[in-house]
């Protein structure tokens, strides 16, 4: 156990219980997450990896225990963090340019009434060149495609200029130029020190992307250093007796796939 | 109170209103409708004018059809809107009714020289006249509103499987070859029919109100479609008999003269959703505070499973 | 003569009073349409229909109060300060169903709206006895005619307030309704902008009451919305074309009712912008027959791909393919599911494209120069395509068929070229992957 005083974790969360309408979601949630770490969120469908993430950034009632960003409430210190909704969650033909959804990630620091100026365009559009698509920011984002969607979100992110990052679903429905993209870039954001945690679907590629996992389903079964922690035993625990899934995640655990 | 052989009658007629707005109503909410029912009640005003202005009479088989093409014809354009336009389908459906209403009110101005369409009696109704003065008449609208009842009713019995899993699964129902868009108009024409029916004797603004509060009052009582249904009958006919009790009674107290029934009828709807809101076994808001005050949340069963460490940080 | 010159008076806004009437129901074509923006894209359409109808009981309240104290029972302020409370009520009551009940939007809608209105109606019943009561039912209709300069104070005020909301809060607004989840996140009060985008919704209704009435109010707030959605891909654009059409048949409808006196004028207004909804519809650059004729255009060029990779697969088989063999219309026909009349409209295309040569046999299909160079890339690009797709996502070559144009479109230049090196690099052409 580690006694380590909270603030150093750019994650912390205690006895986090989330219920929706009477219906557990999750339960008796712990967990430390230490700096610097690409952290994939994995678990069966229902398994509450969205609703973890949407507790955490206060977006749903928790119905007991908190959840710290860097020792402090996600009140407090929410500008340290970055947030990637799922790319359903919004209409895409949304009357907005790719570069007007990238600057709204600088919003929250320009604060109320300001609109955006010269700086917050340039630093949009330098996000928008980093996750690759700097030539499309003037074209109505109803014209992307589902890649370039899931990277206008991510531009958003960065353009919040976070410490920690939640990504939700990055990875679902984008083409494997996108995937490896996302990954390239969440690679550098760890260099940076920056700490990103990634509700993630494919078992197959965790241990190459991830170096930390936290195995959820309604609890969490497992978190730590993806070599220790993703084992069959923990899979099977996480995913009942799903026998297929589990040959494939068997699969996954003999040598790190290359997508 | 001085009750009278023309109460009777007019409550007789509001419970078979309600009863004929429950019966679609139910399946409106079901499939996120609700306001389809609002939508269709304006619209149909130009059905009826046109109708009107042609054959000249109030209470005429073209009357009645035209302002049930009318009411169709809504559902339909929303739709086209909504899927060819990409227009969103709240939107869409206002633009429709809203025009339509527009063009309605226009065409009754015009109309207004050789002929009595007041747009008021469209909204509020006048189901104080539609009941008979004389005992032993039969009044009108109340066989008009049977003969929907029987048809909703008819229709609703034929199509019930279908239209039970087009309302809870269109795409299932569609690979089994139901035909949602089929059941879809289907139900937009009783809507139709009946909005027509209750419309001309009970006004406008009662059949919104008959149509989606107690099928949602319902809804909070139960979670099948048949008690549903039930429910939702014997829920639209009590409000028909508190809502013209308290026409009589509650203008009274205040010191007034009289309220009009269907307004009244509607409150009265809105009074048993309230109530059913607040006490309704299981989920309504008094019940739940005091399960909920009684007992702590109950253990989930995921805690049986034990030694599953909450964390392994090293 | 005299008719044209009248209403020549009347568009010009000869007469004070036109003046006054056709300002007043411009503005608030311009405030709704601006505000109606907003709520559209928030989904919302509808809201201002059931804000309008739960209005009705705030009215009567007021004039009941002020007709019993004794006073002038008609004001204008009073009034609306009944509208507004009771309209903000209707919005209380049900964002409390939708939190605490498992009712949907639309049902919390449905009931608000009927319960609200209908109780309305039975207080107007009861108070029609009172003193002035008459003049009630005119929230109703509308009776645009009878706007004196007070309501165009009253409507400048609402509408300047509305306007410089939104240019104050617009990045707020807009952020609030493209991702709602977003702005939580970044700890915007949600909840508090969305009941300030219902209160200016209420204001904007409840100033237009007395003007086009009620329920009229409903399609001033969605329709020049949803005709400005035509015409941009921009918020601000957007808002501001909602505001022009808005005003636009504000102008129209209050200067035609000005004319035909006995038309509600309301009605008008409403046909006016369901006039423009119907062109915007159909000719703006998002309407219906630009999205046909895009759709169309994309037929065409996926038609056209298939029948050129058809006819380069039948070249395949029977040897390495050279331009200048003719291919018989039974093979192509036999190779896809196309019906005869179906494939000579295709040919007739591809000809005109200069795709195809004359080869002097009706039954056969001869391939030009050009016509065989663009079968070859696009043949050759569909197979990029397809191995991309059995490489790198788990799909069933028979699903495989994409616009094989888009190939490098989508996956981007380096991905082609790791394909390219990926597949066999003697052949000039991948192979078939559909081949048994």
């Amino acid at each position: 156990m580690n006694h380590e005083h909270p603030a150093h974790f750019p994650l912390t969360v205690h006895d986090l219980t989330v219920a929706y309408q009477r219906k557990p979601v999750i339960w008796d949630v712990e967990l430390n997450i230490p700096e610097g770490k690409l952290v994939g969120i994995v678990g069966p469908n229902g398994a509450g990896k969205s609703t973890l993430i949407k507790a955490c950034l206060d977006l749903i009632p928790r119905t007991s225990g908190w959840a710290r960003i860097y020792g402090k409430p996600y009140r407090e210190n929410r500008h340290l963090v970055g947030y990637v909704p799922q790319r359903e969650s919004v209409d895409w033909d949304f009357p907005v340019s790719v570069l007007d959804v990238a600057a709204m990630g600088t919003y929250r620091r320009l604060g109320w009434f300001k609109r955006i100026g010269k700086t917050e365009r340039m630093l949009a559009m330098e996000c928008l060149e980093k996750v690759g698509i700097g030539h499309l920011a003037g074209r109505q984002i109803s014209q992307l495609s589902g890649g370039q969607q899931q990277r206008v979100f991510l531009a958003r992110a960065l353009a919040q200029e976070a410490k920690v990052y939640f990504m939700d679903e990055p990875f679902a429905a984008v083409d494997a130029a996108t995937e490896q993209a996302i990954v390239a870039l969440l690679k550098e954001l760890r260099d940076l020190g920056r700490t990103c945690l990634v509700v993630h679907h494919d078992l197959a590629t965790v241990s190459s992307y991830f170096d930390w996992v936290i195995m959820l389903n309604m609890r969490v079964v497992a978190s730590g250093p993806t070599a220790e922690v993703f084992t069959e035993e923990n899979l099977r625990k996480t995913y009942g007796g799903r026998l297929e899934l589990l040959d494939h995640a068997a699969h996954a655990l003999r040598g790190p796939a290359t997508p | 109170m001085n009750w009278t052989f023309t109460d009777t009658w007019i409550v007789i007629t509001g419970m078979l209103c309600a009863v004929a707005c429950a019966l679609p109503g139910c399946f409106l909410v079901l499939r996120r409708m609700s306001m389809m029912g609002d939508a269709i009640s304006h619209a149909v005003l130009p059905g009826l004018a046109i109708a009107f202005m042609i054959t000249g009479a109030r209470e005429s088989v073209p009357m009645f059809l035209g302002a049930v093409a009318t009411g169709v014809f809504t559902a339909l354009f929303t739709q086209w809107i909504h899927r060819f336009a990409n227009v969103d389908q709240g939107a869409a459906m206002g633009v429709v009714f809203t025009t339509l209403f527009a063009i309605g009110l226009l065409l009754i101005v015009a109309a207004a020289d050789h002929v009595d369409l007041d747009p008021g009696c469209v909204l509020y109704g006048a189901i104080e006249t539609s009941a008979p003065v004389v005992p032993g008449e039969f009044p009108r609208a109340a066989a008009v509103l049977g003969a929907v009842v029987v048809l909703n009713l008819l229709v609703i019995a034929l199509f019930y499987k279908e239209l039970r899993l087009s309302s809870f699964d269109p795409a299932l129902a569609d690979t089994l070859g139901f035909r949602p868009g089929l059941m879809h108009y289907l139900l937009m024409t009783l809507v139709a029919i009946t909005t027509v029916a209750a419309f001309e004797s009970v006004g406008s603004i009662i059949v919104i109100a008959m149509l989606i509060v107690p099928a949602a009052t319902a809804q909070l009582l139960t979670k099948r479609l048949l008690p549903m249904l039930f429910t939702a009958s014997i829920t639209g006919a009590l409000a028909a008999l508190l809502g013209h009790v308290g026409a009589i009674t509650v203008p009274m107290w205040l010191g007034f003269q009289g309220s009009s029934t269907s307004g009244m009828m509607a409150a009265a709807c809105g009074l048993l959703f309230a109530l059913a809101w607040l006490f309704a076994p299981g989920e309504g808001l008094v019940t739940r505070w005091r399960k909920s005050a009684n007992q702590a949340p109950t253990p989930p069963e995921l805690r049986k499973d034990p030694g599953i460490p909450g964390e392994s940080l090293h | 003569m005299n008719s044209v010159q009248t209403w020549w008076e009347i568009l010009t806004l000869h007469s004070h009073n036109t003046r006054m009437v056709v300002l007043t129901t411009a503005l608030l074509g311009a405030g709704s349409g601006v505000i109606g923006s907003l709520l559209l894209l928030r989904k919302r359409s509808l809201m201002g229909d059931v804000l309008s109808h739960a209005t009705l009981p705030g009215i009567v309240a007021a004039f009941a109060l002020l007709s019993t104290a004794g006073l002038a029972a008609k004001q204008w302020f009073p009034l609306l300060v009944g509208a507004t409370l009771s309209g903000l009520a209707g919005v209380g009551v049900m964002v409390a169903i939708r939190r605490t009940t498992r009712l949907r939007d639309d049902v919390a809608m449905g009931i608000v709206l009927s319960v609200f209105f209908g109780i309305g109606v039975a207080m107007l019943q009861m108070v029609r006895d009172l003193p002035d009561a008459a003049g009630l039912s005119s929230f109703i209709y509308g009776k645009t005619a009878s706007i004196i300069s007070f309501d165009l104070v009253g409507i400048s005020i609402v509408a300047v307030l509305v306007l410089s909301v939104v240019l104050l809060l617009g990045k707020e607004l807009v952020l609030l309704c493209f991702d709602d989840g977003f702005a939580a996140a970044q700890g915007w009060p949600v909840a508090m902008l969305d009941f300030l985008l219902l209160g200016l919704v209420t204001l904007m209704t409840v100033a237009g009451l007395q003007s086009v009435g009620l329920v009229l109010i409903i399609a001033f707030l969605i329709i020049p919305a949803a005709a400005a959605r035509f015409w941009t891909g921009r918020v601000g654009t957007m808002m501001a074309v909602a505001a022009i059409i808005g005003a636009l048949s504000g102008w129209a409808g209050a200067s035609a009712s000005a004319a035909l006196p006995d038309a509600p004028a309301g009605a008008v207004i409403v046909l006016a912008a369901a006039a423009i909804f119907a062109i915007s519809l159909i000719g703006g650059p998002r309407g219906v027959w630009c999205r046909q004729r895009e759709l169309s255009r994309l037929k065409d060029r996926v038609g056209r791909q298939h029948l050129l990779r058809s006819i380069f697969e039948i070249l395949e088989d029977a040897g390495p393919p050279t331009a200048n063999r003719p291919v018989s219309l039974d093979d192509l026909l036999e190779q896809r599911s196309w019906s005869p009349r179906e494939l000579r409209r295709l040919l007739r295309r591809a000809r005109r494209h200069g795709s195809t040569e004359p080869c002097g046999n009706g039954g056969f299909v001869l391939l030009s120069e050009a016509g065989f160079g663009e079968a070859s890339r696009i043949t050759r690009n569909h197979r990029l395509w397809e191995i991309y797709l059995i490489r790198h996502a788990d799909i069933a070559p028979s699903h495989v068929d994409r616009d094989a144009d888009m190939v490098e479109h989508i996956l981007g230049p380096e991905m082609v070229r790791q394909l390219e090196r990926e597949l066999d690099p003697v052949l000039p052409l991948p192979p078939n992957p559909h081949a048994r």
